[in-house]
C-alpha cells in the first residue's frame, strides 16, 4: 500500500512514496541511494543497519519507513562534517578496526550511541554500582554495549581499542 | 510480507476503536518483534495501528512508593531511569540482561511484555508449530527444544493438536512477575487492571494465545507497588554466550532477612524464573517453603527442588534443572550475604 512520506536522512529532507512494508534501511539503500548502512541479517540480529534515530541508535532494518517521518536519520556518512571524517572515523582507521569493512557503518553509528548513552550516564549489564552517575567505558563495557554489532572478520580486538580511543575523547573512560 | 494499511492514531481510545474494527490488525510498538515476524510470514496483519508514542513515556511515582511506568516508555529508559536503579534493581538488571543496546533503545515496555516465542518452529513457517499454525503438531518435542519450557508445558507428545513447549522470551516480565507488577489495559469496554500473572498463559488446549487480553485491549501503563526490601533484589541470566541472547535459565529475585548472621530467618522472599516456562514462571512454591525457614544454601537448594518437582523436562532441556537450581541457589546466597553485609 502506497503511502507519501519524507525522510530526514544525514541533514537532506528526502521526499518518497514507499510501500508501508519498507524498512527504513531498504528506502535508503533503494530509493535515496544512501547505502552507508548495510544489510546483514535483516532480523536485527547483527547491528550492520544501525543509525542514529533523534541521536539513539537503532536497527534500521526493523523499523518501518513510514514510522521514522518527522525523526532526524543519521548514518555513518551523516557522522562526517565539511566532508571530514568524525572522531571515529579516524580510530577505525588508526586502529585498523575492520577487515572487509562491511559491519563498520554499522559498528560506528552504534559507538556514537554507546557513547552518547554513557554520557548520560546510563549503566549495561555488567555496569558494578548500578546506581551510579558516572560511567567507565572499561574495554568489557564497551564489548557488552556493542554486542548488538557482530563483525564476522572477528576484527572485534580492533574495534574495542578503536571505541576506547574515542570514549576517553569524550571523558567517559578513565 | 502482507501488504498492510499503516494507521497513526491520536489518543489511545481512537487506536482501541481501530484495532477494535480490524479484526486481522495488530498495534505496532517499537516494532523489533512484530517487523521480524511480519517479514517471516509469521504475522500477518492487515492493519498496522502505531502506538509507540501514543501511551506514555513518563514513569510516574505511586503514591506507596512504587512506580506507574508509561507503555511507551523504551526498554532502555526504564533501565537507566534512577528511581527503577534504586528501588527495584532487579528489574534494572533484567532489561539490561535483554537484547542489545539498538533494540533496547527502540523496543517499548508494552511491547516487551506482548513478544512472542523465540522457539525456531514458531518462527519458520515451513514447520509444524502448534502456536503459528493451531493443530500443525509440534516440531520440538522429536526436535530441538534444548532452550524450551521444562515447567508447566502441553506435552502430548508433539503429534496432536496441543503440545506446545515454547518459553516466554522476556527477561524484563520475569522481574515484573516477581514484583506483583499489575498491567493496565484499555479496551472497548474501558480501563482494567491485570496482574501480571493473568496477563501471561500456559499454553493449555490453545497454545496460539500468549495471553488474556482480548483483541483490540491496548497496554497502557505498567504499575510496580512499593516493595522496600527489593533494594537488595538481583536478575541472574544464563545463556550460550555472555551478551545478547535469550535465558537459557533466569532468576529475578528479592529477600527480605530478619536477625543477622547464621541464625537469619527468611521474612520473605520472591522469586521468579525466565527462559523454563510459557509464562514468567513465578516459583511459589520455593517461596512458601523459604519462608520463616533459615537463610542456607541448604534451604534454598531444597525449595528449589521442591519447585521443580512438577517440571517435565526432554531429553535436550533437562540440564535446565539443575541449572535452575544452581542459579537460584548462588543469587538467593548473594542477597542473603548482602543482607547480612
Amino acid at each position: 500500500m502506497d503511502t507519501q512520506i519524507t525522510l530526514r536522512v544525514d541533514g537532506a529532507d528526502r521526499p518518497l512514496t514507499v510501500d508501508t512494508r519498507t524498512s527504513l534501511l531498504d528506502a535508503m539503500r533503494e530509493r535515496l541511494g544512501a547505502t552507508s548502512a548495510k544489510k546483514g541479517c535483516d532480523h536485527g540480529q547483527c547491528g550492520a543497519c544501525t543509525v542514529l534515530l533523534d541521536g539513539r541508535r537503532v536497527n534500521s532494518c526493523l523499523v518501518l519507513a513510514v514510522t521514522a517521518q518527522g525523526q532526524e536519520v543519521t548514518t555513518s556518512d551523516g557522522l562526517a562534517v565539511d566532508g571530514q571524517p568524525h572522531a571515529l572515523h579516524e580510530a577505525f582507521v588508526d586502529h585498523d578496526a575492520y577487515q572487509c569493512g562491511y559491519c563498520t557503518p554499522g559498528q560506528i553509528t552504534s559507538a556514537a550511541g554507546v557513547v552518547a548513552e554513557a554520557r548520560a550516564g546510563w549503566p549495561s549489564a555488567v555496569t558494578e554500582d548500578l546506581v551510579g552517575d558516572q560511567v567507565d567505558l572499561t574495554d568489557d563495557e564497551i564489548r557488552e554495549r556493542m554486542s548488538g554489532n557482530l563483525c564476522r572478520c572477528a576484527a572485534y580486538a580492533n574495534i574495542v581499542p578503536a571505541v576506547a580511543e574515542y570514549a576517553t575523547e569524550q571523558g567517559v573512560r578513565a | 510480507m502482507r501488504e498492510f494499511r499503516y494507521e497513526k492514531a491520536t489518543d489511545p481510545a481512537g487506536a482501541v476503536a481501530t484495532l477494535t474494527a480490524a479484526p486481522e490488525g495488530a498495534y505496532l510498538g517499537g516494532g523489533t518483534n512484530l517487523v521480524d515476524l511480519m517479514r517471516l510470514g509469521v504475522a500477518t496483519p492487515d492493519v498496522l495501528v502505531d502506538v509507540r508514542q501514543l501511551t506514555s513515556t513518563e514513569v510516574e511515582d505511586l503514591p506507596d512508593g512504587g512506580l506507574r511506568i508509561g507503555a511507551a516508555v523504551p526498554n532502555a529508559d526504564l533501565a537507566a531511569e534512577p528511581r527503577v536503579r534504586e528501588r527495584f534493581p532487579l528489574l534494572a538488571q533484567a532489561l539490561l540482561a535483554g537484547a542489545s543496546g539498538q533494540l533496547r533503545n527502540r523496543a517499548t515496555t508494552g511491547g516487551n511484555l506482548l513478544q512472542r516465542t523465540r522457539c525456531t518452529y514458531f518462527t519458520d513457517v515451513t514447520m509444524p508449530c502448534n502456536k503459528r499454525a493451531p493443530g500443525s503438531g509440534c516440531g520440538a518435542v522429536a526436535g530441538y527444544h534444548r532452550n524450551l519450557a521444562v515447567l508447566g508445558a502441553t506435552n502430548r507428545g508433539g503429534d496432536d493438536g496441543h503440545t506446545c513447549i515454547a518459553t516466554h522470551p522476556s527477561d524484563m516480565a520475569v522481574a515484573l512477575r516477581a514484583l506483583d507488577a499489575t498491567v493496565r489495559v484499555l479496551g472497548a469496554e474501558g480501563e482494567r487492571a491485570v496482574p501480571i500473572g493473568e496477563l501471561h498463559r500456559l499454553p493449555g488446549e490453545d497454545p496460539s494465545r500468549d495471553t488474556t487480553l482480548a483483541h483490540g485491549e491496548l497496554i497502557t501503563a505498567i504499575d510496580v507497588p512499593a516493595l522496600p526490601w527489593a533494594t537488595r533484589s538481583r536478575y541472574r541470566k544464563v545463556r550460550d554466550r555472555a551478551s545478547y541472547a535469550f535465558a537459557l535459565v533466569s532468576v529475578a529475585a528479592a529477600m527480605d532477612l530478619r536477625g543477622t548472621g547464621p541464625d537469619a530467618v527468611v521474612a520473605d522472599v520472591r522469586i521468579a524464573l525466565g527462559g523454563v516456562a510459557h509464562v514468567p514462571w513465578r516459583a511459589t512454591v520455593a517461596e512458601d517453603a523459604l519462608r520463616g525457614g533459615p537463610a542456607t544454601e541448604e534451604a534454598f537448594a531444597a525449595a528449589v527442588a521442591a519447585e521443580l518437582a512438577a517440571a517435565d523436562p526432554l531429553p535436550e532441556n533437562a540440564f535446565k534443572l539443575p541449572m535452575a537450581t544452581n542459579l537460584v541457589t548462588r543469587t538467593l546466597l548473594q542477597i542473603s550475604g548482602e543482607a547480612r553485609a
